[in-house]
């Protein structure tokens, strides 16, 4: 028997010409060519307007999402989240079909609701659409009228609906064009002359993490803040597993949705996933409504609470201020490992400039700034953010619309100590060989990291543990004998 | 007839233009060569196969879709009709003005029939009569991945038929790259306007064609279409009748097949000065009210 193998191979190339090609697509030639690429985007870090849409949806109390257009559609979404949450995702769609695209989905979505409604009973279904329906423009209004008038569910069942097309730009204006759907469905007339309901409303914005979400309600129940979390997924995607399956856990209740028109003010903390979100709620809400940037490293969480404090006239309480303090004495000892290191960064716009404003903080140096479909004005806002810091900021270079096949190139011409982002990223970790720190949506090879905060202070001591540790880590498995040192 | 090709042919024009009216005759004269001819009508109002049939409006495929919720489950003998001299029928169909998407509907209903093998070994000739305003890709389905090869766009001497005309020659241009979509000729259906032949053979010749057959109007057509007939078939020793025979005549004969070349607005617009079908613009009194 022959001790080789006999592999069918998978291409005429010769081996030669196949190391070679290896070898060039590491260079600067290559790289060079790949940024002049126009017509094709390999890899994005990215999702699409209906997944932003979905998330947003499953975040309220008995929601039963409802994508109207394709099957296939909604199994992505879906999955997607039951990946990366590793929990079921419970949303159902009407399955489009040919004769759909032709007649357009009113059928579909007439059989679709009753059906849903009738097996689920949910006390909500948002509706968003997929590419389909937004092609041949399907009208929405309408539809739900329709459905409503016909009886197929009940009137005063919530639909409110959000078109988001796919082919328009990604998840975040999703989570955006449903939010605000939702809220002017449900606030619709609730709105009070005058007198303030006295909460804080926070919108959280797209995050796939739900113990950041819970940090927040901490926080804000220390400082004696009465708030209601926007789209609230932290129960939905991860309940309990106690022996009982919750169609619907969690979610923020309709009513408290409802009345966010009269809260004596609005923080969105990802203010890119919430433009048209915060630009309804200013015209049609009592309070004030602001953003702020996401609270990652000492900085922004101080703003965020600072404002809060400021706001609502409470304290901060000495234990949060404690909670700082070990944070910054957790910065301050574990600095020395991250000071001078370089980062490659990938990302949704308000998560880069969280990640970015926490490295700057660590003496460490953002690198390669990438972001795979953003806007000259979130360019501009991390330029400035980079230039605040001349030593270790002015050395980021920031891209945009850029995606990870970029991002190799980046990264094999021009080397980093690491890489940050989202599951998709393994691939140039692994060519570059350099380790990936798993932050962002969605996070689909690694366990728990959804419930482990990045945000505020504990998150600020999370991620540089995480960081810092995986440095030392790499060294006592890689350095020489005489430096395997027993402290590090 | 072993090495008998089948030609596929569309028929584009403006709206109103008279191309249903045209094909319809047309495939009657072809009929009447024993020629085996294929209508599929690609137009949601399903009017191209009502002289042929007979009938009001013939079931579409996008009706039996509707009905039966799935194209999977349709069957080419459901939607294929056959009328007048052996002709076969097929109408898209689509969906109500206003909702949906009618190109997918041609989409769906050519991939259908093509799957179904509504395209047989016998038939002479493919006919796609194609909603006058090219609105969307839907539409230039029956000239994509080499199904028709030959255009005919019918006109007549008024000036936006011309403009659409040459509008479709540049689809074809763009078309003719990249398979082998050719324009076989204009024909003219006749609104009696002045000095029209001329000018429609003057603008086959910028266009790189032919004026292949000048159609004069005739009230019987009309007289046939009152009983949903061709004039071939209600008066086969009418004029008119003659005058579509030869038209088909000249289509089975027709080898002149040209990647057209489409006017310039402006070029376009001289030819219609120079037959007096335009006046020029007097640029002084142009966004100048009545009153002002």
């Amino acid at each position: 028997m022959s001790t080789t193998t006999a592999l069918k191979p998978m291409t005429e190339h010769s081996a030669a010409e196949i190391e070679r090609v290896k070898d060039w697509i590491n260079s600067e030639d290559y790289k060079e060519k790949n940024f002049a690429r126009e017509a094709l985007v390999i890899n994005p870090a990215h999702a699409c307007q209906p997944l932003g849409a979905q998330l947003v949806a499953h975040g309220f109390a008995g929601s039963l999402p409802f994508v109207h257009g394709s099957q296939g559609c909604a199994s992505y979404f879906r999955s997607t989240f039951s990946r990366h949450f590793r929990e079921p995702a419970a949303a159902t769609s009407d399955a489009m079909t040919e004769d759909g695209a032709v007649f357009g989905g009113q059928n579909n979505l007439f059989e679709g609701l009753e059906n849903a409604y009738a097996l689920y009973r949910p006390s909500i279904m948002p509706i968003f659409t997929t590419c389909m329906p937004e092609v041949i423009g399907d009208d929405l209004t309408a539809f739900t009228r329709n459905a409503k008038q016909k009886g197929h569910i009940p009137e005063d069942l919530p639909t409110p609906y959000a078109n988001t097309p796919s082919f328009n730009g990604t998840h975040i204006h999703g989570y955006d064009a449903m939010l605000k759907a939702i809220l002017e469905y449900l606030a619709d007339g609730k709105k009070t002359d005058g007198n303030d309901n006295g909460k804080l409303y926070l919108i959280p914005g797209f995050d796939g993490n739900t113990a950041n979400l819970r940090e927040y309600k901490r926080y804000l129940q220390m400082m004696g803040v009465p708030c209601t979390l926007l789209a609230d997924i932290s129960e939905v995607f991860d309940s309990p597993c106690d022996g009982t399956y919750r169609l619907y856990a969690g979610g923020t209740p309709l009513d408290e949705a409802a009345d966010a028109v009269n809260a004596r003010a609005t923080i969105s903390l990802m203010k890119y996933c919430t433009p048209n979100t915060l630009k309804w709620l200013e015209g049609n809400s009592v309070g004030t409504s602001i953003d702020l940037p996401l609270p990652m490293g000492i900085r922004n969480t101080d703003a965020f609470l600072m404002k809060v404090s400021e706001l609502f006239d409470m304290p901060i309480p000495a234990e949060l201020k404690a909670e700082r303090g070990r944070a910054v004495d957790a910065m301050t000892d574990a600095h020395q490992y991250l000071h001078g290191k370089k980062f490659a960064v990938a990302g949704d716009p308000d998560y880069l400039l969280g990640i970015v404003t926490f490295l700057l903080e660590m003496g460490a140096i953002p690198y390669h700034i990438l972001c795979s479909r953003s806007t000259k004005k979130f360019r501009k806002e991390m330029e400035a953010l980079l230039a605040t810091s001349p030593l270790y900021g002015a050395l980021g270079t920031v891209y945009i619309n850029k995606d990870l096949w970029h991002m190799r190139s980046l990264c094999m011409t021009d080397p980093v100590d690491a890489i940050i982002g989202d599951t998709h990223c393994k691939w140039v970790a692994r060519d570059a060989k350099i380790p990936l720190f798993r932050v962002g949506f969605p996070i689909i090879d690694r366990v728990n990291l959804h419930r482990t905060p990045v945000i505020g202070y504990q998150g600020a001591i999370n991620l540089l543990t995480m960081m810092v540790n995986k440095f030392l880590d790499t060294v006592d498995e890689t350095c020489e004998d005489q430096w395997f040192e027993m402290m590090r | 007839m072993a090495d008998k090709k089948l030609r596929q042919i569309a028929i584009y024009g403006k709206g109103g233009i008279g191309k249903s009216t045209t094909t319809q005759n047309t495939v009657a004269g072809l009929a009447a060569m024993d020629k085996k001819v294929l209508i599929i009508g690609c137009d949601p109002k399903a009017d191209s196969t009502r002289l042929i049939l007979h009938a009001k409006a013939q079931e579409t495929v996008m009706d039996k879709v509707r009905e039966l919720g799935t194209v999977e489950d349709l069957e080419l003998e459901d939607v294929l009709k056959v009328g007048y001299g052996g002709v076969k029928c097929v109408e898209s169909g689509g969906p109500e003005p206003g909702v949906g998407c009618a190109g997918r509907g041609v989409i769906t209903a050519i991939n259908f029939c093509e799957e179904e093998g509504a395209y047989t070994e016998d038939l002479d000739f493919v006919f796609y009569d194609v909603l006058g305003d090219v609105v969307c890709g839907g539409f230039a389905m029956p000239i994509r991945e080499n199904k028709a090869e030959e255009i005919y766009i019918v006109v007549s001497g008024e000036m936006m038929a011309m403009y659409a005309a040459n509008n479709i020659c540049k689809g074809i241009v763009k078309y003719a790259s990249s398979g082998n979509v050719r324009l076989a000729g204009l024909i003219c259906n006749s609104r009696n306007t002045d000095r029209e032949a001329d000018l429609i053979e003057a603008l086959a010749e910028r266009l790189g064609t032919q004026m292949i057959h000048f159609v004069p109007r005739d009230n019987q057509v009309q007289r046939a279409e009152l009983r949903r007939m061709t004039v071939i078939e209600y008066s086969p020793e009418h004029q008119q009748a003659q005058e579509y025979r030869e038209l088909a005549r000249k289509i089975a004969e027709n080898k002149k097949l040209v990647v057209p070349t489409p006017l310039e607005i402006e070029e376009l617009e001289e030819l219609l000065m120079e037959f007096g079908i335009m006046e020029a613009d007097d640029e002084t009194v142009v966004g100048v009210a009545e009153n002002a």
